[in-house]
C-alpha cells in the first residue's frame, strides 16, 4: 500500500473547494441572458384542469412567457418514460399510463406542474406564477396505500384499481408445503414509511439553446448526466442526443432523489429553444417536498414457517407499494427486483413466495431512495426474525446464526446467487462491540432509572453495483448498467480519469484517484477525475445502488490494465527489450535480469513524442477506455446492533449506542466508508424515529417542510461505533461490494428491534415517535391491568 | 430601489436592490459569493449562514436593506493569507462533510459556537447544530471536526 493507496485514509481532493466555498453548484451557474422559470403546481391532489388564462400572468413586469402542456404535445415532446418493464403474475404488462412533464388534463398531486412562466428575473417569474390563473374540476384523492385498490377513485382510466401491476415471485407450491409442514408460524403486517430524500442541495436545471450550431447544454443536479440525456432524447424528443450536453456539476447530495429525469430540467431545456434565452429554474425546498421522488411507502404482511428447533422452511411475504401519481422512472424495479429478491436475508430459507402489488394514488411518485427495496425487504425480515425468536423463547443472535447461510455460492429461491460473505463473523464481532453479554445488566441498571432499555438486531444484505447487464436486462431493465471509463496519461506523466460515476458526495475525486495512485504509482495529486458531462466522458451509467466502486472503479481498472500494458510496450521498444521482459513497479519500468529502467514520466512522454517509438508497429499516444460489466451483482451485509434507553413518562427513545459491523469487501479509502455508513444509518435511524411523509385525506402534504418533517438534527443522533469485516468479493477485479446503502437498509430494523424489546410487544410502526412511543407503553400497561 | 452599502470580507461594497431582496440573494447574485448556500425556505437547514458584524446569522431570515453598513463576513472571507481557517481545517481532517452543500453555513456557525463557547462538549455542539441540516454524514465527523476545530480555535494542536 503505497502513501496514497488502497486502503489509506487520505483526506478529500475535493473539500478544498467546498470548504472554501468555492464549489460549484448547478445553481451558482449563471449564463449571460438568462430567464428564470417558475412551476405552477397543482395545489390540489386530483383535479381536471379546465383552462388556463395566461393573461394576468402576461402582464406582470418582466414575464416573458407562459408554457403549458398544449405547448410540449404541439411540439411533439414526449413523457417521462417508466424505465423498467415489470410483468404482471397473469402475464400482462404493467400499466404506465402517460406522463407529461406539465399537465395533459388531469393533475395527480399536489405538485404535478401544470405550467411554466419564463420571465426576466426569478422574483418575476413567480410573481408571474401567483398571478397565473388556473381552472381545476376538484376530484376526490385516494392517498393510501392500503385503499388504493379498493377506493372508487381513478388515478388513471387505464389502471382499474389503481394497479400497474400484480407481481410474484418464488415458488408457491413449495412455499405452501413448507408452511404445511412448519411446527410455528410468525405472522407481522408491517408498514414501510414512506420518506422524503431532502439531499440538502435542492434540484435546479440551466438549459441553453445554441441557435448557431442547433445545440442544447443543460447544466442540472443529477446523478448520471448520460442516462438523463438519453432519456431526454430517446424518449421526450427534446433533442437528438448528439445535440444534448448535459453537465452535473458539483451535486449537493442525491440519496436516489436526482437519478430521474423530472419535469422541470426538461422544460428548462425546450423553454431555452421557446423563449431564446438560457433558463434557470431552482426548486425552493417546498418544491422540493412536493416534486423529488419520494421513498418506500409499503404495507406487507408476511409469515415464516419454522421447525420445533427454529430452522425456516418457508417465507411468504405481500406486499403493496405505492408509486405515487405515475410511474417514476426506475420505480417499477424498486419494490420488484430491488425489493422481493432480497427476502432470503442472510437466511437459507428452502422456499419463498412473494406477491407485489404497485399502486397508484393522488401523491408525488416514489421511486429509489438509499437502499431502494433493500431497506424494505431488510425490515420485513429482520423484524420477523426478530419476533419469531421471541415467539419461540430463543436469543435473536442464536436464531439467526441457526439460519444463517454459511457457504458460498449461495443460490436463494429468489433469483440472487449470494457469491461471499462470513455472516457469523459479522454477527459475532458486533456482539462482541455491544457487548452482548453484558446487556442484562446495562438493563437492569436503565429500570433502576425508570427507563426501559432494549436491544435489537439487524444482519442486513443487500445486492449492489445493480448488474451485470444481461442479467438486469432478463428482468425488464431498460438500460445495460455497466460502466465506462477512459485513463488519458499527459505526456507529463499525470493522469487524467474520465468516469462515468459521478460523484455527489462519496469522494470519487479521492478514492478513484487512490486507486490509480496505486496502480500506476504516482501521488493522488498528479490523478483529475472527470465526470458529469457528456461532452467529455464518452459515456457513463452514474451513480447509484452502491455501484460506484464495485463497478465504476473496476471500469478505471480495467483501463489502467491497458494502459500499464501499452506502456510496457513502448518501454519495450525505448530499452530495446521484449515486452515480455518489462516489470512495472511502482511507477519504474525495469528490464527483467538487468539494471534497466525507466521512470513512468519518462515513458509517457516518450509515448508521445514518439522518437524512441517504432510507430510502424506502436501507436504514439497513452490513452485507454474500458466498458466494465460485472459477472454479478455485489453482496455487501453485515451486522448493526441498536440499544435505546425509552423514557416511560414521555416516550422519548434515546438512542444509547450503535454498534455497525459492515463486510464491504475491498476498502479504498477507510474514511470516507465510514462516513458513509454514519450517513446511512442517520437516514436509517431517521425513518425508525422522527421521519414521515404524511397525506391528509384531500391528498395535501401535511409534512412539506423542514418545520414538519421530521429531517434528523445533530441533536437526535449519537455517535456511531464502526466496526469492519472483510471477505473478497469475487465479482468484480478490485474485490469491493459497496457501502453507499448498508446503513439505510440495515439501521430501520435494528433500531424497531430495540425498541419492541424495550416495550416488551411488537405493536409500534416507524416513525416511532415520542407520542406513538408513549401510548404504546401505556395501552399495554392499561391491557395488563385489565387483565 | 434603494441602495445599500456593507463591508463584504473585509472588502467595501454597493449596489441597488428591492427592498424585498434577502441578503443570501444580495450575496450569492449581486455578489457573486455562491458559497452561501440556500437549502430551505423556512430558516431551518442552516445553509445560508453567514457573519454579520460578528454574530452567526441566516442570510436567507435578513433583508438585504438590513445590513446597510454591517460588516459581513461569508465562507469565501473565513480564511485569511491563503491559509485555511483552523475550522476549515478540521472539518478536512475529521472528513466533515460529504457533497459539501451544508458545509459553508456548517463551518460558519460552527465558528459561531466557538466564539461564543470555548470549547463545548459533543452534546453542547449537537444542541448548538440544531439550526443547521446536514443529509450526507449522519452529524458523527462533523461533531468531531468542531471539537477539533474548537481546540485549535483556543490555542490547542
Amino acid at each position: 500500500m503505497t502513501a496514497t493507496g488502497i486502503g489509506a485514509a487520505v483526506p478529500r481532493k475535493e473539500d478544498k473547494r467546498f470548504i472554501t466555498g468555492a464549489g460549484h453548484y448547478t445553481d451558482d451557474m449563471n449564463r449571460p441572458g438568462q430567464a428564470y422559470a417558475y412551476f405552477v403546481r397543482s395545489p390540489y391532489a386530483h383535479a381536471w384542469v379546465k383552462g388556463i388564462d395566461a393573461r394576468s400572468a402576461l402582464a406582470v413586469d418582466g414575464v416573458l412567457s407562459v408554457l403549458t402542456g398544449e405547448n410540449l404535445a404541439a411540439d411533439s415532446i414526449g413523457g417521462l418514460p417508466a424505465g423498467w418493464a415489470i410483468t404482471s403474475k397473469d402475464g400482462s404488462p404493467m400499466v404506465t399510463p402517460p406522463h407529461p412533464c406539465l399537465a395533459q388534463g388531469k393533475v395527480r398531486y399536489v405538485g404535478d406542474p401544470v405550467a411554466v412562466v419564463i420571465a426576466e428575473t426569478q422574483k418575476a417569474a413567480r410573481d408571474g406564477g401567483d398571478a397565473l390563473s388556473v381552472d381545476y374540476e376538484i376530484l376526490d384523492a385516494v392517498t393510501e396505500t392500503g385503499q388504493a385498490q379498493t377506493a372508487s377513485v381513478r388515478v388513471h382510466d387505464e389502471a382499474p384499481r389503481n394497479t400497474a401491476f400484480e407481481w410474484e415471485i418464488g415458488d408457491k407450491a413449495a412455499t405452501d408445503a413448507a408452511f404445511a409442514a412448519a411446527k410455528h408460524v410468525t405472522t407481522i403486517d408491517i408498514v414501510n414509511n414512506r420518506l422524503v430524500p431532502n439531499a440538502i442541495e435542492p434540484r435546479a436545471a440551466l438549459g441553453e439553446f445554441d441557435p448557431g450550431t442547433d445545440s442544447f447544454t443543460l447544466y442540472t443536479t443529477s446523478q448520471n448526466p448520460h442516462v438523463a440525456r438519453l432519456v431526454m432524447s430517446a424518449f421526450l424528443n427534446i433533442a437528438p442526443e448528439h445535440k444534448l450536453r448535459v453537465i452535473a456539476p458539483d451535486v449537493g447530495g442525491g440519496f436516489g432523489s436526482k437519478i430521474y429525469v423530472y419535469p422541470e430540467e426538461t422544460v428548462c431545456v425546450w423553454a431555452s429553444r421557446k423563449v431564446g434565452r438560457p433558463v434557470k429554474w431552482t426548486a425552493e425546498r417546498s418544491e422540493s417536498f412536493l416534486s423529488d421522488a419520494h421513498g418506500r411507502d409499503h404495507i406487507t404482511h408476511a409469515e415464516l414457517a419454522l421447525d420445533e428447533r427454529g430452522k425456516f422452511l418457508g417465507f411468504r411475504v405481500k406486499t403493496v407499494a405505492n408509486l405515487g401519481g405515475y410511474a417514476s422512472l426506475f420505480a417499477t424495479g424498486v419494490p420488484t427486483y430491488l425489493y422481493a429478491t432480497l427476502l432470503s436475508g442472510q437466511y437459507d430459507i428452502p422456499a419463498i413466495h412473494a406477491e407485489v402489488d404497485a399502486v397508484y394514488t393522488n401523491t408525488t411518485p416514489v421511486d429509489a431512495y438509499r437502499g431502494a427495496g433493500r431497506p424494505e425487504a431488510t425490515f420485513v425480515i429482520e423484524r420477523i426474525v426478530e419476533v419469531a425468536a421471541r415467539e419461540m423463547g430463543v436469543d435473536p443472535a442464536t436464531l439467526r446464526k441457526r439460519n444463517f447461510v454459511k457457504k458460498f455460492p449461495h443460490q436463494t429461491p429468489v433469483i440472487m446467487l449470494y457469491d461471499a460473505g462470513d455472516y457469523g463473523a459479522s454477527l459475532a464481532k458486533a456482539m462482541e462491540l455491544i457487548d452482548y453479554k453484558g446487556f442484562a445488566k446495562r438493563r437492569r441498571k436503565s429500570a433502576k432509572n425508570g427507563k426501559l432499555r432494549g436491544i435489537g438486531f439487524s444482519t442486513y444484505i443487500e445486492a449492489c453495483g445493480i448488474a451485470p447487464s444481461q442479467a438486469v436486462g432478463s428482468l425488464g431493465a431498460g438500460v445495460g448498467l455497466w460502466e465506462s471509463a477512459e485513463v488519458r496519461v499527459n505526456p507529463t506523466g499525470n493522469v487524467e480519469v474520465l468516469t462515468g460515476s459521478h460523484s455527489h458526495g462519496q469522494g470519487h475525486e479521492t478514492t478513484f484517484a487512490q486507486l490509480v495512485s496505486d496502480r500506476l504509482g504516482i501521488p493522488i495529486d498528479q490523478v483529475e477525475i472527470v465526470h458529469g458531462d457528456t461532452d467529455k466522458v464518452q459515456f457513463g451509467m452514474g451513480t447509484y445502488g452502491s455501484r460506484s466502486g464495485a463497478v465504476g472503479m473496476s471500469a478505471i481498472d480495467r483501463a489502467l490494465d491497458k494502459v500499464i500494458d501499452k506502456a510496457k510496450k513502448v518501454a519495450s521498444h525505448l530499452m530495446e527489450a521484449d515486452p515480455g521482459d518489462i516489470e512495472f513497479k511502482e511507477g519504474s519500468f525495469t528490464v527483467a535480469g538487468t539494471d534497466k529502467s525507466m521512470a513512468w514520466a519518462e515513458v509517457s512522454l516518450n509515448a508521445y513524442t514518439a522518437h524512441g517509438i517504432s510507430t510502424a508497429e506502436l501507436e504514439p499516444g497513452l490513452k485507454e477506455g474500458a466498458f466494465y460489466d460485472p459477472t454479478n451483482f455485489t453482496f455487501p451485509a453485515g451486522c448493526h446492533i441498536c440499544e435505546v434507553e425509552i423514557d416511560e413518562d414521555t416516550g422519548v427513545t434515546e438512542i444509547v449506542d450503535y454498534v455497525a459491523v459492515d463486510d464491504f469487501g475491498t476498502v479504498i479509502n477507510p474514511m470516507i466508508v465510514e462516513g458513509q455508513v454514519h450517513g446511512g444509518v442517520a437516514q436509517g435511524v431517521g425513518q425508525a424515529l422522527i421521519e414521515n411523509a404524511v397525506y391528509d385525506e384531500s391528498g395535501q402534504l401535511v409534512s412539506g417542510s423542514y418545520m414538519d418533517y421530521g429531517m434528523p438534527r445533530a441533536d437526535d443522533l449519537p455517535s456511531f461505533r464502526l466496526g469492519f469485516t472483510m471477505t473478497e468479493c469475487p465479482s468484480n477485479p478490485l474485490g469491493i461490494k459497496g457501502c453507499g446503502e448498508a446503513g439505510a437498509i440495515a439501521a430501520p430494523a435494528a433500531v424497531i428491534n430495540a425498541i419492541t424489546d424495550a416495550l416488551g410487544h411488537e405493536d409500534i410502526s416507524m416513525p416511532a415517535t415520542p407520542q406513538k412511543v408513549w401510548q404504546a407503553v401505556r395501552s399495554h400497561r392499561f391491557a395488563e391491568a385489565a387483565e | 430601489m434603494p441602495t445599500v452599502a456593507m463591508t463584504v470580507n473585509a472588502k467595501s461594497v454597493s449596489g441597488e436592490v428591492e427592498t424585498r431582496t434577502l441578503l443570501v440573494e444580495f450575496v450569492r447574485d449581486q455578489l457573486r459569493l455562491t458559497g452561501t448556500h440556500v437549502g430551505c425556505d423556512t430558516s431551518q437547514c442552516g445553509a445560508c449562514v453567514v457573519h454579520v458584524d460578528g454574530r452567526a446569522v441566516k442570510s436567507c431570515t435578513m433583508l438585504a436593506v438590513q445590513c446597510d453598513g454591517a460588516s459581513v463576513t461569508t465562507i469565501e472571507g473565513l480564511a485569511a493569507n491563503g491559509e485555511l481557517h483552523p475550522m476549515q481545517a478540521a472539518f478536512r481532517e475529521h472528513h466533515g462533510l460529504q457533497c459539501g452543500f451544508c458545509t459553508p453555513g456548517m463551518i460558519m456557525s460552527a465558528v459561531d459556537i466557538v466564539n461564543r463557547l470555548g470549547v463545548p462538549s459533543e452534546e453542547t455542539i449537537r444542541e448548538e447544530l440544531e439550526g443547521n441540516i446536514c443529509r450526507c454524514t449522519g452529524y458523527h465527523n462533523i461533531v468531531k471536526a468542531i471539537g477539533a476545530g474548537a481546540r485549535v480555535m483556543n490555542g490547542g494542536t
